[in-house]
C-alpha cells in the first residue's frame, strides 16, 4: 500500500532524529512482552494473584473481566505506574521492572480524557517526540502524519476542549503511537465514549494496530469489545487469568464456569452427576462432561442458548415464558417444572408458533459440556 | 394578596432596588476616596515621589513582594501537587494548616515568631519575608488546591510521564501551564497582602511603603494621604492587569474562569475508575 511504504519512510526518518539506532526494518514490530507470576496487593486484597501472561510480537490482546479482577493493575505495572510485589515484566526478555515509566518507550490511552488541555492537538501528538529531542519540524511532520492516520487532519490546531470525546481519543491513540511504542497499552479507551463512536473508534483502533503491527494490552469490561478486536482475550477473575484464548475458542469451549457464564449468555439447568463425574443427566439426557468443574456433588449444567432445541409439544417439560425477536433469530424463554427458566435460541421461522403460554420440550443435544456448582 | 400578585409587585420593583443597592455601595466605597482626594489635594500627588524615604520604603515592599511569591511558590506548588497526586486522604489535614494564618491574629504571631528568632534576623526584611509567606499560604494554597481540582492531575501526570517526560518536565510543560489561571490568582492576592501589610512590617521595625505612609503622615498629611490613594490605584491597577491576562489564557485553552479568590472551570469531565 503507497501509504503505508510514505509511513515507513516517516518512521525511519523520525527514528533518525531522534539519534537512536533504529534499523530500517520497523524494529519495534517484533516486540514480545511476557508478564511471570504477577502478584500486587493493596493492603488485604490482591489486585494480582501470580498472574502469567505471554504477549506475542504484533498481538493485540485483550485482558477481560469485571471491575476489580486486577485487570487495570496489570497493565498499570506493565506501563511501569505501579510495582508488583513479586513476579516481573519482560519485554523482549528483558526485565522492565527497574525502568521508570518514561523510559518504557510504552504508549498509553488512558479512560479518561488525557489530553494536555495547554496544548493543541497537534502539540499533543508531538510531545513524546519533543521528549526525545526531535527537531520542531520533524514533530510536526510526524504529528500531522498521525492525526491524518486517525483522520483528524483538520483539527490539528484546535484544542482539547474543542474537539469531541471522540476526538479527544483518537488524537490520545495517535500520541501514544507518535513515539513508534514496543508496546501499545489501552485502558478502557472506548468507555467513556457513546455507543456509535466506541464502535468506529474499536474498529479503527484494530486496523491502525494490525497495520503498525504494533504489540498491544487491552484492558476492558466490554466482552464484545474484547471479543471483537483481540487475537487472544484472557478473562480474569480475582487477580488470576480464567483461561486465555482466540475469542472463538473462549466462546465454544470455556475451560471453568466463571469464563462460561462471564463471556456470553449462559443457562443454567440442575444435572444429575454419574459415572464419577464423567457423564451428567440433564432434561432427561445423559451427556459428556467437559474437564473444568467439580466432579461430585450438586451441580447445574451450563449451556448456551444457541444448543439447547426446542419443539412445540403437548405434555411437555416446558411452557414458553416470553419471546423476543432479534431478528433472524428468537430468544424463546421457558419455563421448566422446577421452577428453572432456560433460554434458548432458534430461527425466527421456528420461533412463531411460539406464543407465551404454549407447551413445549426443551431438549439437549449429545455433546460435552460445563458444569459448575450448583448456585443455591 | 394572592401570592402571584405579590410576586409580580416584588419582581416589577427588583430593578428599582438593584439600582438602590447599587447606589448605597457606591456611595460607601466611592464617598472615602473623594474625601480623600478633596483632603489631599492635585498637587500633593506630584509631591508624592520626591519626598524622603518614598523610594527606599517602596522598593523594601516590591523586594518583599518578590521575596515573599518566590518562597510561597517554591513550598506550595510541589507541597500541593504531591499531596493531592500522593496523599489525596491529607487534604483536608493541610487545608486545615494552611487556614491557621488567618485564624491566629498578626499580632499573636509576630510577637510568638520575635521571641524564638535568631537576634540577626530581627527587624530585617527577612525575617518579616518569612513571616509574610506564613500569611500568604492560605491564599496561596486554596488557589492552586482549586486548580489542581480542575485537571485531572494524575492521569495528566501518567500521561506525560508515559511520553517520557521527567518530573520536572511535567511540571513545568503540563502542570505549571494548566494551573496559570490559579497561580495568577494567587500572585495577586499575595503581592496585595505584602504591599498592604502593617502589623507585622511595623512591629518587626521594617519600614515598607504601608509603614512609611503611616510615619510620614505626622509630618505632611496630606502628601501621605496622596501616597496611599497612588498606592490603591497602582495595586488595583495591576489586579486588573492580571486578571485580564488570565481571562485570555482561559479563553484560549477553554479552561476556569478567572476570579481573584477561585477557579472556576467550566470544561472538566471526570469518567468513573474501573
Amino acid at each position: 500500500m503507497a501509504t503505508n511504504a510514505a509511513n515507513e519512510t516517516a518512521v525511519a526518518s523520525a527514528s533518525g532524529a531522534t539519534g537512536a539506532v533504529a534499523p530500517d526494518d520497523g524494529s519495534h514490530e517484533g516486540t514480545s512482552v511476557s508478564l511471570r507470576n504477577l502478584t500486587r496487593a493493596f493492603g488485604a486484597s490482591r489486585a494480582l494473584d501470580g498472574m502469567s501472561l505471554e504477549i506475542a510480537p504484533g498481538e493485540l490482546v485483550a485482558l477481560l473481566g469485571p471491575s476489580g479482577c486486577g485487570k487495570t493493575t496489570a497493565l498499570r505495572i506493565v506501563a511501569g505506574f505501579e510495582t508488583a510485589d513479586a513476579g516481573e515484566v519482560l519485554v523482549d526478555g528483558q526485565d522492565v521492572s527497574g525502568v521508570p515509566a518514561a523510559r518504557r518507550d510504552m504508549g498509553m490511552v488512558f479512560q479518561s480524557y488525557s489530553l494536555f488541555p495547554n496544548m493543541s492537538a497537534l502539540d499533543n501528538v508531538g510531545f513524546g517526540l519533543r521528549m526525545r529531542k526531535a527537531n520542531a519540524a520533524t514533530r510536526r511532520q510526524r504529528a500531522n502524519e498521525l492525526l491524518e492516520m486517525v483522520g483528524l487532519s483538520a483539527q490539528a490546531s484546535q484544542f482539547p476542549h474543542q474537539l469531541s470525546g471522540g476526538q479527544q481519543q483518537r488524537v490520545a491513540l495517535a500520541r501514544a503511537l507518535a513515539i513508534e511504542p514496543r508496546v501499545l497499552l489501552l485502558d478502557e479507551p472506548l468507555s467513556a465514549l457513546d455507543a456509535k463512536v466506541r464502535l468506529q473508534l474499536r474498529e479503527q483502533i484494530r486496523t491502525l494496530q494490525q497495520r503498525l503491527g504494533t504489540t498491544t494490552l487491552f484492558v476492558t469490561h466490554d466482552q464484545e469489545e474484547a471479543l471483537s478486536m483481540a487475537d487472544r482475550v484472557g478473562v480474569m477473575r480475582a487477580g488470576k487469568l480464567e483461561q486465555v484464548a482466540v475469542p472463538d475458542e473462549l466462546y465454544s469451549r470455556p475451560a471453568t464456569p466463571f469464563v462460561a457464564e462471564f463471556v456470553g449468555t449462559m443457562n443454567r439447568l440442575p444435572g444429575d452427576l454419574g459415572g464419577g463425574g464423567t457423564s451428567v443427566t440433564v432434561l432427561g439426557t445423559t451427556v459428556p462432561v467437559q474437564p473444568g468443574g467439580p466432579a461430585s456433588g450438586p451441580v447445574d449444567v451450563l449451556v448456551r442458548p444457541e444448543n439447547l432445541t426446542v419443539t412445540t409439544a403437548t405434555g411437555g417439560n416446558g411452557i414458553v415464558s416470553n419471546r423476543t425477536f432479534l431478528g433472524a433469530i428468537s430468544r424463546v424463554t421457558v419455563l421448566l417444572s422446577g421452577d428453572t427458566e432456560v433460554r434458548v435460541d432458534i430461527a425466527s421461522t421456528q420461533a412463531a408458533a411460539m406464543t407465551p403460554g404454549t407447551a413445549v420440550q426443551v431438549a439437549i443435544p449429545v455433546a460435552a459440556v460445563l458444569v459448575a456448582p450448583r448456585a443455591s | 394578596m394572592a401570592p402571584i400578585n405579590q410576586r409580580v409587585a416584588r419582581s416589577g420593583r427588583f430593578p428599582v432596588w438593584r439600582w438602590v443597592i447599587l447606589l448605597v455601595a457606591a456611595v460607601y466605597f466611592l464617598l472615602p476616596l473623594y474625601a480623600a482626594l478633596r483632603f489631599a489635594g492635585i498637587h500633593a500627588f506630584g509631591a508624592v515621589f520626591t519626598q524622603p524615604g518614598f523610594g527606599s520604603s517602596l522598593w523594601t515592599s516590591v523586594q518583599l513582594g518578590a521575596m515573599t511569591w518566590i518562597i510561597t511558590m517554591a513550598l506550595m506548588l510541589p507541597t500541593t501537587i504531591y499531596v493531592h497526586l500522593r496523599m489525596p486522604r491529607l487534604r483536608r489535614v493541610l487545608e486545615g494548616i494552611t487556614i491557621l494564618p488567618i485564624v491566629i491574629p498578626p499580632v499573636v504571631l509576630i510577637i510568638g515568631v520575635l521571641q524564638v528568632a535568631p537576634l540577626a534576623l530581627r527587624a530585617t526584611m527577612w525575617l518579616l519575608g518569612l513571616e509574610y509567606v506564613i500569611l500568604a499560604m492560605p491564599f496561596a494554597y486554596r488557589a492552586i488546591d482549586a486548580g489542581l481540582r480542575s485537571i485531572d492531575l494524575k492521569t495528566l501526570t501518567e500521561a506525560s510521564s508515559n511520553l517520557g517526560a521527567s518530573v520536572l518536565t511535567t511540571l513545568r510543560l503540563v502542570i505549571v501551564p494548566n494551573l496559570r489561571t490559579s497561580l495568577l490568582s494567587s500572585t495577586v492576592l499575595i503581592l496585595a497582602l505584602v504591599l498592604g501589610e502593617f502589623t507585622m512590617a511595623s512591629l518587626n521595625l521594617v519600614q515598607t511603603f504601608p509603614v512609611w505612609i503611616v510615619a510620614f503622615d505626622q509630618d505632611n498629611a496630606q502628601i501621605s494621604e496622596a501616597a496611599s490613594m497612588l498606592a490603591l490605584f497602582v495595586t488595583w491597577l495591576f489586579l486588573m492587569l492580571i486578571v485580564l491576562v488570565g481571562s485570555r489564557q482561559a479563553r484560549r485553552t477553554g479552561r476556569g474562569e478567572v476570579n481573584l479568590f477561585s477557579v472556576t472551570t467550566t470544561t472538566t469531565t471526570t469518567i468513573g475508575e474501573s
